[in-house]
């Protein structure tokens, strides 16, 4: 299927569309390269799949170019990606040099740049050594929560992302203190993808019933990756606390686990809480379950992503888009989705969480009202449309460095 | 923005820039909110009037909702969110304002500044800002009028908010435009209008409906 903007214009109105066309023209002459590392799985490459074809559907030049790698470079890379993320990781010289010579590798292939060029998070980053001789704009969209870094492996990549031209982070968190101007630019969702698009009621239904879930009672839901730091333990202990008033099904899902030792202790520990407790559906989702997921929430009542740490938390974007009351952790991007009491619920606790849901589950008129809040919030501030204005943005911003308004209207 | 006759409706966007300047403390707001470009103010008492068009949070801006839900210091976010914005017709003014109000708070502290979490602490933000001609231009003032009822809500968000305090004009573009045009009537009627109190679909209906009484006595 080819992707179109108008196709959004129903759903994001004609002013967000209008205002994407009227920028587009103001960057029609640039082309855009988006550079990461991989084209299959992840969000990043989920994000660019479908944002590429909305950027060439705007006359914008786009391509996207994927670097190579062996399993050792994904190896140090990942060690990488868990040290920024505050992790405990031994970096050693040997990891170092692996990374230097696939950088290297991938600087021989690669002979063609844009002019402006997006790096996307760490794996690329040291393709920057040829903008000396390329030219071009570089960006570095960091993805990854680097609120609190492991400062030696930072000072190692700080090396190369010094020498862009800018960065982009999800959050204010991430903020680094940077010589380089620092963008933010949060995530978004696609609500004409499968995993966000409308579906009829029957195909709800049906969905519910094939996961033995009962539509006549009210569904509590988490839909996350079977980890501690998502706190499932802590979701049951809330829905047993809920269940003392109202009766309520518990629906916890999330992707397999197979490759992940700790998912499958996580999982163990979940199935052991749960214990033999019928209405507590325990589900490990096989890849590619977009549409169980999209028909499982939109199933739901209530649906809580009660983290206890968080990148940015989309789980949560794409529940409210479904008219979803959430309940969340107030952590990470989850605080920036969620105004407490207008678009959802903050909480700290398990009890926290228990008081909001049973205060929702009594009050139809709170769950409209929160839903439609969120669901509009989501509109305004999450969706693919506004990433893409906010990608276009950054390459006039780039082009003009040093004024902070643009009066583009003048010649 | 206007020529003699035609007034040219332009749309503002933006970009979020991070200062990378964050702080944990009351005195470490305080000593911030001195240095920070006025852009970065204007940012963080502003955005909430763009971001959304539903009931506004309890604090309008992002300085009472930190000072509220990560120092708990509720007193100090009323008198913050009581600010009244409309009262300032530059930002260095409404800056000292915020300044003043930390200082007045914290001189009748008995105990130590307040400190939140690593985590929960305030980041500046300040803004990148693009403006652009939406295409639209108003021939007459009943040919503005009619073009405000299709008007975009950042276009309507530039000319009022952008244009009355941050761009320093002292009013908003639209009573600017319209005093030019020998209306002075409708400018003040426009100018009259709180925008700080209304959604943006709410002061594009409310100036719709200034101009249709204008026609009607007409």
């Amino acid at each position: 299927m080819k992707e179109h903007v108008e196709d959004y214009r129903p759903i994001v109105g004609a002013q967000v569309i209008d205002e994407l066309l009227l920028l587009a023209d103001r960057v029609r002459h640039r082309s855009l390269q988006h550079i990461n590392s991989t084209s299959v799985g992840g969000g990043v490459a989920e994000i660019l799949s479908r944002m590429v074809p909305l950027l060439r559907d705007l006359g914008i030049d786009t391509r996207w170019d994927v670097i190579k790698g062996n399993q050792a470079f994904f190896a140090v890379t990942k060690a990488f990606h868990n040290a920024l993320h505050g992790g405990d990781e031994t970096i050693s010289k040997e990891m170092i040099q692996v990374f230097r010579d696939t950088t290297e590798i991938n600087l021989q292939d690669f002979d063609t740049f844009g002019d402006v060029v997006m790096v996307h998070d760490p794996q690329p980053v040291g393709l920057i050594t040829r903008r000396s001789v390329v030219g071009g704009r570089w960006l570095w969209r960091c993805h990854i929560d680097i609120s609190t870094p492991d400062p030696r492996i930072w000072e190692f990549l700080r090396q190369f992302v010094s020498q862009y031209d800018g960065s982009v982070f999800s959050m204010p968190d991430f903020a680094q203190r940077l010589s380089i101007p620092q963008f933010m630019v949060p995530p978004s969702i696609d609500p004409l993808s499968e995993k966000n698009r409308e579906l009829s009621d029957a195909e709800v239904q049906a969905v519910v019933e094939r996961y033995e879930l009962d539509p006549e009672r009210p569904i509590l839901t988490q839909i996350s990756r079977f980890d501690r730091l998502k706190d499932p333990l802590g979701v049951i202990q809330a829905y047993r606390l809920v269940r003392r008033h109202h009766d309520c099904q518990l629906l916890l899902a999330g992707g397999g686990a197979t490759d992940d030792p700790e998912g499958q202790e996580v999982l163990q520990e979940v199935r052991e809480a749960a214990g033999d407790d019928q209405d507590i559906h325990v589900l490990e989702l096989p890849p590619f379950s977009d549409f169980d997921i999209n028909a499982l929430v939109r199933g739901s009542t209530v649906v809580i992503q009660k983290s206890i740490k968080e990148g940015f938390g989309l789980t949560v974007a794409e529940a409210l888009w479904k008219r979803k009351p959430v309940i969340g952790g107030a952590v990470g991007g989850i605080k920036l989705q969620l105004l407490n009491g207008v678009t959802g619920f903050l909480v700290h606790s398990p009890e926290g969480a228990a008081n909001r849901i049973t205060e929702l589950l009594a009050n139809r008129e709170l769950r409209q009202a929160i839903g439609d809040a969120g669901h509009r919030y989501v509109r305004d501030n999450f969706l693919t449309t506004r990433h893409i204005r906010d990608y276009l943005l950054l390459m006039l911003a780039i082009e003009n460095k040093d004024t902070d308004l643009s009066l583009l209207t003048k010649p | 923005m206007t020529n003699q006759t035609s007034f040219i409706f332009d749309t503002e966007l933006h970009l979020v820039v991070l200062t990378g300047v964050s702080v944990t403390t009351l005195v470490g707001l305080r000593a911030e909110l001195h240095n920070v470009p006025t852009s970065s103010i204007f940012l963080h008492t502003h955005r909430e009037y763009l971001a959304h068009d539903f009931q506004r949070s309890n604090h309008a801006n992002d300085f009472a909702r930190w000072v509220s839900t990560a120092l708990h210091e509720e007193a100090l976010a009323e008198k913050l969110a009581a600010i009244d914005l409309l009262a300032f017709t530059t930002m260095e003014s409404l800056r000292e304002a915020l300044i003043n109000t930390v200082d007045e708070y914290l001189s009748a502290l008995d105990r130590p500044s307040p400190e939140c979490r690593a985590e929960e602490a305030f980041h500046f933000c300040q803004s990148r800002n693009f403006v652009l001609p939406t295409g639209l231009v108003a021939k007459s003032v009943n040919d503005f009028f009619e073009k405000m009822k299709k008007l975009s809500s950042a276009s309507l968000y530039f000319h009022f908010f952008e244009a009355r305090l941050r761009l320093g004009h002292r009013t908003n573009d639209f009573s600017r435009w319209l005093a030019d045009q020998g209306r002075r009537d409708l400018a003040d009627a426009i100018d009259g209008l709180n925008p700080y109190t209304r959604t943006l679909d709410e002061l594009r209906e409310d100036i719709v409906q200034i101009g249709i009484g204008a026609q009607g006595k007409a």
